[in-house]
């Protein structure tokens, strides 16, 4: 009985040996990585073209994608099915409450590839391949009339589209 | 009773908060008809049968009484387009205190809630830093950790109030406000571990979840009070709420504590996501429009009476709700039931902690009459909850994100308690 009760206790701080937090202030359990591990994993794609893959696409390329992938919900064209899926048109010195969409209110041309490859169509996000995320991102934008039907975008050429509204924010990021 | 003897203190109805420590039983009890005994009013004093039986035992894991089972998040009905979006909402009029249940805290997804593995799961910390790291969950877990009570409030709650919706409860127009113990380790020591570089003034946030939601906060604010949470209220974060980790940046809008957090990337500027640019922005009637308005409002809210309840007859009732400030503590709570002619100070109920939720409670008297019941806080920094419509003058009705304003719920003549706009 007594042996049976110490072989439980035995047991019992083996079994929690590996869980108990180790307090002291030195922890250092990261394990180093690299950037070149982490281009698949990393899909922040900011105003300043870093972070953008090879490749590239026009709207041309894109009308075909979008039609498939994206206009059961957001409309033929992008004129949406629901309030929080019209993605083209608006105006934001219109005379009634601003329709706010990628053309009329986004400040950023990166902000709409960022923003497809990670989380979108809604039903399979990241089942893009990078070229057509460029190619939708292309056809967004045209159907927005902000570029050429031609144009190329790729991580060079999205820093340098002006969007209509990009002048349009204040920035509170100072009051914390 | 004379309105002295009562201690009113502010119009229509309102008794000092110290009055009922005074009176005691007598004074709850005004609302009886004097005289009533027990039995007349359909007490049974036969031993029950529960009384009579052994109950069932201790179980492994714990469940509510099914006398009370019926108290539930309001959750928007599933859309098609939106799979696994949207929000559910706390119920805060049946809540009592400051902490709210893990199983009725608020919840708001873009993609739905993942169901992660939390040994295939990582965090990551990357961009600008001396060596970027990957960290596992059980090596998570061994770290020093810190506990801390905060609220954490949805931008767009209370939006609806902007809208000028009509009806509503305090659920349904500002349920996305909760509050709980978080327990995690300080991001601060995670972007030392990796070397923050000098040139840094933010960081990117991303969620596991399948629209990767990515917020940017300031690297002050992550170095500041940031935490890596992996418990609330003492168990292990939910999934609905991040499992197994989420940030959490106490007083801050909620869309930045990201939940399912798997990396930090250290950045010069913001990464200028969708959600900081298309929402969670605030088009001012200029058509300019805020854009990273982090802390949220001084605010506070009636939860008790409270839209769409109703007072079953004339006496005295405790008034109770809830303060917080994105910026500090409460340091004081008013009442009025004149809608904002004159006001009293309310009693704080329990603890005043810094972004946290308050309780506070007044007694007041219902003559069956007319009344607007409204509560104004203040914060420890001095700044006053505004009205509707010192936000509308401000700001316009563009925009709903980010609405501290006070709410009015108005007593009518059968006791129904309804939202309006005074
Ligand atoms: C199943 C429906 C669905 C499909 C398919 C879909 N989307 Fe979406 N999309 C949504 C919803 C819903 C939102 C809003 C998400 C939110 O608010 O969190 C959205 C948001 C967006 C936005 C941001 C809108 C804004 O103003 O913030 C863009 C841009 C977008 N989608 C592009 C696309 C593209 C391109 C495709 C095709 C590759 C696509 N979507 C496919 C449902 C869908």
């Amino acid at each position: 009985m007594f042996k049976e009760f110490l072989c439980s206790v035995f047991f019992l701080i083996l079994a929690h040996v590996p869980l108990i937090a180790n307090s002291q202030e030195s922890v250092r359990l990261g394990i180093p990585v690299t950037e070149e591990d982490l281009l698949e994993f990393d899909l922040i794609a900011p105003p300043d073209g870093s972070g953008f893959p090879p490749g590239g696409g026009t709207a041309q390329e894109g009308k075909q994608i979008y039609d498939v992938n994206c206009a059961v919900c957001h409309g033929a064209g992008g004129e949406g099915t629901s309030g929080n899926t019209v993605i083209v048109g608006g105006d934001m010195q219109s005379e009634g409450p601003p329709l706010r969409t990628v053309g009329s209110y986004w400040p950023y041309a990166s902000t709409l590839f960022d923003f497809i490859r990670r989380a979108m169509p809604a039903t399979a996000p990241k089942s893009l391949t990078n070229e057509q995320v460029y190619q939708v991102t292309a056809y967004v934008l045209f159907m927005n009339g902000i570029v050429e039907e031609g144009t190329q975008i790729n991580g060079d050429t999205i820093r340098e589209i002006e969007m209509p509204n990009a002048n349009g924010f204040i920035d509170r990021s100072h009051i914390q | 009773m004379s309105d002295e003897k009562l201690g009113k203190v502010a119009g229509n109805g309102l008794i000092s908060r110290r009055h009922l420590l005074k009176v005691g039983a007598s004074g709850a009890g005004l609302a009886l008809s004097a005289g009533a005994l027990g039995a007349d009013q359909g007490l049974s004093f036969q031993i029950p049968t529960w009384s009579r039986q052994p109950g069932p035992g201790a179980t492994a894991y714990g469940a509510r009484s099914p006398f009370a089972d019926d108290l539930q998040r309001l959750a928007a009905q599933p859309n098609p387009t939106y799979p696994g979006g949207g929000s559910s909402r706390s119920p805060l009029q049946h809540l009592q205190g400051t902490i709210t249940p893990n199983s009725l805290h608020f919840e708001r997804h873009h993609a739905g809630v993942p169901n992660i593995d939390p040994s295939q799961h990582m965090l990551v910390i990357n961009g600008l830093v001396r060596q970027p790291l990957a960290f596992r969950y059980e090596d998570l877990l061994k770290y020093q950790m810190v506990s801390r009570i905060h609220f954490l409030e949805c931008s767009g709650n209370s939006g609806a109030l902007l809208r000028g919706e009509i009806g509503g409860s305090a659920q349904s127009l500002h349920g996305l406000v909760s509050c709980a113990e978080w327990t995690g380790i300080p991001l601060s020591t995670l972007l030392d571990e990796a070397g923050v570089l000098p040139e840094a003034a933010w960081v990117a946030a991303v969620g596991a979840d399948a629209a990767s939601m990515g917020r940017s906060i300031p690297l002050t604010k992550a170095l500041d009070d940031v935490m890596v949470a992996l418990y609330q209220n003492g168990e292990a974060v939910r999934p609905g709420q991040g499992y197994p980790m989420r940030l959490f940046c106490p007083g801050w809008e909620g869309n930045v504590s990201v939940k399912w957090l798997t990396q930090i990337k250290v950045t010069q500027e913001p990464a200028q996501f969708r959600d900081e640019t298309s929402k969670y922005t605030d088009t001012l009637q200029n058509r300019s429009s805020y854009q990273f308005t982090f802390p949220m409002g001084t605010k506070s809210l009636i939860t008790s009476p409270s839209g769409e309840m109703t007072l079953n007859q004339p006496g005295i009732y405790q008034i109770t709700g809830i303060a917080w400030s994105g910026r500090g503590s409460i340091r004081q709570v008013e009442v009025s039931a004149d809608g904002g002619k004159t006001w009293a100070e309310a009693a704080i109920q329990g603890h005043q902690l810094d972004r946290a939720l308050t309780r506070f409670t007044i007694p007041w008297e219902w003559n069956g009459g007319d009344a607007i019941l409204q509560s104004r806080a203040t914060d420890s920094r001095g700044s006053i909850q505004p009205t509707r419509s010192d936000v509308i003058a401000s700001r316009g009705t563009l925009s709903f994100y980010h609405n501290p304003c006070i709410q009015s719920w108005q007593v009518g003549p059968a006791g129904e308690v309804r939202n309006v706009y005074v």
